[in-house]
């Protein structure tokens, strides 16, 4: 199978460049980081990021002939070739597929992603029903891949300014639970021409999500609930 | 060459469950903390845990703690240690209840309770009827939770050392531990980390065998470090196979498949672990249930066209039971094995998944190693929890669903000790003048290797070995090779050259550090077996196929240096109530 990788290692390349590969794949190589461990037995200067290789941990998000998407859950099988991979877009390469992912973690980081709740907690359980722990289904799945913050054009954009879909997923992922006790500072906390309001509904987010995910929707009940407040 | 040196009250090495749940406790109390960890922490391998997390919480059938003390310990195969499984189990309800607190997802029963489902080896009444013990988060009980602890641990304002790789222990004459070496991924720097108290954990090591449900960071780094600096080794011949990864693949199948009434097939469409386990059947304990997967197989009752798998059937729950509780599970199916499970069965296979040895600790997580004076005496400044500590609460062999409370427990438990332990020993020790010489001697080898073979081959070969010579049952023959293959496949780790040169996310270096710490643990594993002459838990021996509690109740102690072996007793009294002693395990 023919592969054109992005290629740059700052400590000796003035600039990157696509190298082409061409590899003999076993019939156990199904998935293209099946492919790419492959590559890298052979060729070892290649990097990328890679753990759990079953879609949950998130670590190898990349550039897939052009669509953002974990090498993991992605079959080699129906890929057109050479297939052509690149770090995510939008975000500092620190070597090959390694992007730096800084801004996008200071972003998820600002929308304060923990539970608040100043209520003594009690001897057992905080109780919820499961139609309220439904709120969260859709939500709290995100992995953290970047798949979707980088496929966003106002994140491209705007990264320092714009809290990009990843972490306004999570915004709502507390603002949804009935435990928070923090809604309204929440919401000030995204009252910003820039943190939510740059998203377009351009639902690139939608389609780059490797776990089927929506902040599309997610942002727009977010939206929903500060109309809400001023009325 | 100039090492950068910097000073905290503690190094923490490993930003899973363990070592985040440790983090909070001392990041709360004040501390100042470093949480070092090979990838961002929410990427650890807790991450992949599926089916939940054990706890008496009683929501939906009767139930308390010392009932599960009692599965713990018959799990086990009684070699786990009860002082810590009475801890353990004592404690569970408070820290899952602390969880929610912490704003963890879990699923809810209709009165707004957490949800909980069966699980393997859970009983009532001491062996009576299944309890009803395991809290989930549909079947991401692990991602659920570490993405949790990783937001207390932001709101908390721990200090992550991201993409930074521990590579060995700084010990003193004394033989106390004052932090390690570390390397930074990103810059290719190695950094001194001095600390008053070190804390392992590093989980893992399944990447040793060849068909393996971890993820391809479980290298056992922390075991590794650990043996190169003279602390034993604790009871590594007991890997669990978890009866259900994806055939081919080894992506895990959790249990809850079978908690929530999925069961197992053969080629006959029977129902075979009816004639293994008559009681438990599909929810025997694992170790039972994969070996009677392999039995099947062995007999010719496996399934597809080389008869080498086994069917996993849950269509019968409907789509709605499988949407709502077991979506991960659909997932992995559809995309690993290329059957939607709302129609069709799951081909598996048992497939390694846990290590239930380690680094040697007492329920405090400090680590206890032969020194001085007794076989269990405290090594100062060192800590070690979750899967690379052996606490040992699991023993022989682990219940489903244990492993998340272990990490809970004693992270929590090893954060307060060490908050202890630092009032007492306010100030660092010096140095000793060859707290880097280990670490320059290993990297200076690699980065000036001419002629050595390449780091995926000799992995591969390590692999490979494992999974031929220390399966689900294992033979005197291919042990007693097993013992001088793995011997030769040390002698290639120590030759391996690296391509890549380069300081900047060098990942070929990494993998080649990575397979330093991988052959301690392969060796540790296959001499631990071949001398363990019974079968009990998860080491089953073909040639001595009973249990013998005369000569074998007993922890193994592995010394890497000479390659040697040791013992010590198990710790069959508990901390208040009455020893189980051991008894025939039936299911």
């Amino acid at each position: 199978m023919r592969f054109s990788i992005y290629r740059y290692d700052p400590d000796k390349d003035d600039k990157p460049h696509m190298q082409d590969y061409d590899v003999a794949l076993e019939p156990s190589d199904r998935m293209l980081l099946d492919a790419l461990v492959r590559i890298k037995s052979v060729d070892d200067s290649l990097s990328l990021r890679r753990s759990c290789r079953e879609g949950v941990c998130g670590s190898d998000a990349m550039n897939i002939n052009g669509r953002n998407g974990l090498a993991c859950i992605t079959p080699v099988a129906g890929l057109r070739e050479p297939v052509e991979l690149r770090p995510l877009p939008g975000l500092p390469v620190i070597r090959d597929l390694i992007v730096d992912m800084t801004q996008f973690f200071q972003q998820y980081h600002s929308i304060k992603p923990y539970l608040i709740n100043n209520d003594p907690p009690p001897e057992t359980e905080r109780l919820q029903s499961p139609a309220e722990r439904a709120e969260l289904d859709g939500v709290y799945e995100c992995i953290l891949c970047a798949c979707c913050t980088t496929a966003c054009p106002s994140f491209w954009w705007n990264p320092d300014k714009f809290v990009g879909p990843a972490g306004l997923l999570q915004a709502y992922r507390f603002l949804a639970d009935s435990r928070d006790q923090a809604g309204a500072e929440r919401l000030d906390n995204l009252e910003d021409p820039y943190r939510l309001f740059r998203c377009h509904s351009i639902m690139n987010c939608v389609d780059a999500c490797p776990k089927g995910l929506n902040p599309t929707s997610a942002i727009g009940k977010i939206k929903d609930m500060m109309v809400k407040r001023t009325v | 060459m100039a090492i950068a040196r910097r000073k905290f009250d503690a190094v923490i090495i490993g930003a899973g469950g363990a070592g985040m749940r440790a983090a909070l406790q001392l990041s709360e109390a004040g501390l100042k903390v470093a949480v070092l960890s090979k990838v961002f922490p929410t990427r650890s391998h807790t991450v992949a845990a599926q089916g939940g997390i054990a706890a008496a919480l009683g929501n939906v059938t009767e139930d308390n703690w010392h009932w599960h003390m009692y599965d713990t310990v018959k799990g086990s195969d009684y070699l786990g240690d009860q002082d810590a499984i009475e801890f353990m189990c004592r404690q569970a309800n408070e820290v899952v209840y602390e969880l929610e607190h912490f704003g963890m997802p879990f699923d809810r029963l209709e009165n707004g309770k957490i949800y909980q489902r069966p699980f393997g080896g859970q009983s009532q009444n001491f062996g009576g009827a299944q309890a009803t013990r395991s809290c989930a988060a549909a079947d991401r009980t692990g991602h659920a939770m570490l993405h949790t602890l990783y937001q207390r641990n932001v709101r908390a304002n721990t200090q992550f050392f991201i993409e930074w790789m521990g590579l060995d222990l700084i010990r003193d004459e004394q033989g106390d531990v004052l932090g390690v070496t570390a390397l930074e991924m990103e810059t290719g720097e190695v950094m001194v980390l001095q600390a008053k108290a070190t804390l392992f954990a590093t989980g893992g090591a399944g990447r040793i065998f060849h068909a393996s449900t971890n993820a391809f960071i479980n290298t056992g780094d922390g075991l590794g470090m650990a043996a190169r600096a003279g602390i034993p080794l604790e009871d590594m011949e007991f890997w669990q196979f978890h009866p259900t990864g994806v055939y081919g693949v080894g992506v895990l199948i959790s249990e809850a498949v079978r908690g929530e009434g999925g069961y197992l097939l053969n080629k006959d469409g029977e129902r075979f672990m009816q004639r293994y386990a008559p009681h438990a059947k599909d929810l025997a304990s694992r170790d039972v249930v994969s070996r009677a997967l392999t039995t099947e197989i062995k007999e010719g009752r496996g399934c597809g066209k080389d008869a080498d798998h086994l069917l996993l059937k849950l269509d019968h729950l409907g789509a709605d039971v499988i949407n709502m509780r077991l979506p991960g599970i659909r997932e992995i199916a559809i995309k690993f094995a290329q059957v939607d499970p709302i129609n069709e069965p799951i081909p598996v296979v048992p497939t390694a998944h846990y290590m239930m040895g380690g680094i040697p600790t007492n329920f405090h997580g400090q680590v206890v190693a032969p020194y001085k004076t007794g076989p269990e005496e405290v090594v100062p400044g060192f800590y070690a929890v979750g899967e690379c500590a052996c606490v040992s609460v699991h023993g022989a062999n682990r219940l489903g669903t244990n492993s998340l409370l272990d990490i809970i427990v004693f992270g929590r438990a090893a954060g307060n000790r060490i908050i202890e332990d630092l009032k007492k020993n306010p100030h660092h020790k010096p140095l000793p003048a060859d707290a880097t010489d280990k670490v320059l001697t290993r990297l200076t080898r690699l980065e000036n290797q001419k002629g050595g073979e390449n780091v995926a081959q000799v992995g591969t070969a390590l692999r490979k070995t494992m999974q031929a010579h220390c399966g689900v049952f294992r033979f005197a023959d291919m042990l007693k090779q097993g013992v001088s293959r793995i011997g030769e496949v040390a002698e290639r780790v120590a030759q391996t050259e690296i391509g890549d040169k380069s300081r900047v996310f060098n990942t070929a270096r990494i993998e080649a550090l990575e397979l330093d710490n991988l052959v301690e643990v392969a060796l540790a594993t296959m001499v631990s077996a071949e001398a363990r002459n019974e079968s009990r838990g998860a080491h089953a021996r073909d040639d001595f196929p009973k249990r013998d509690d005369d000569k074998w109740l007993k922890h193994t102690l592995y010394f890497s240096a000479d390659r040697r072996l040791d013992y010590k007793p198990v710790r069959l009294k508990p901390l208040t109530v009455e020893s189980f002693p051991p008894k025939p395990r039936v299911y």
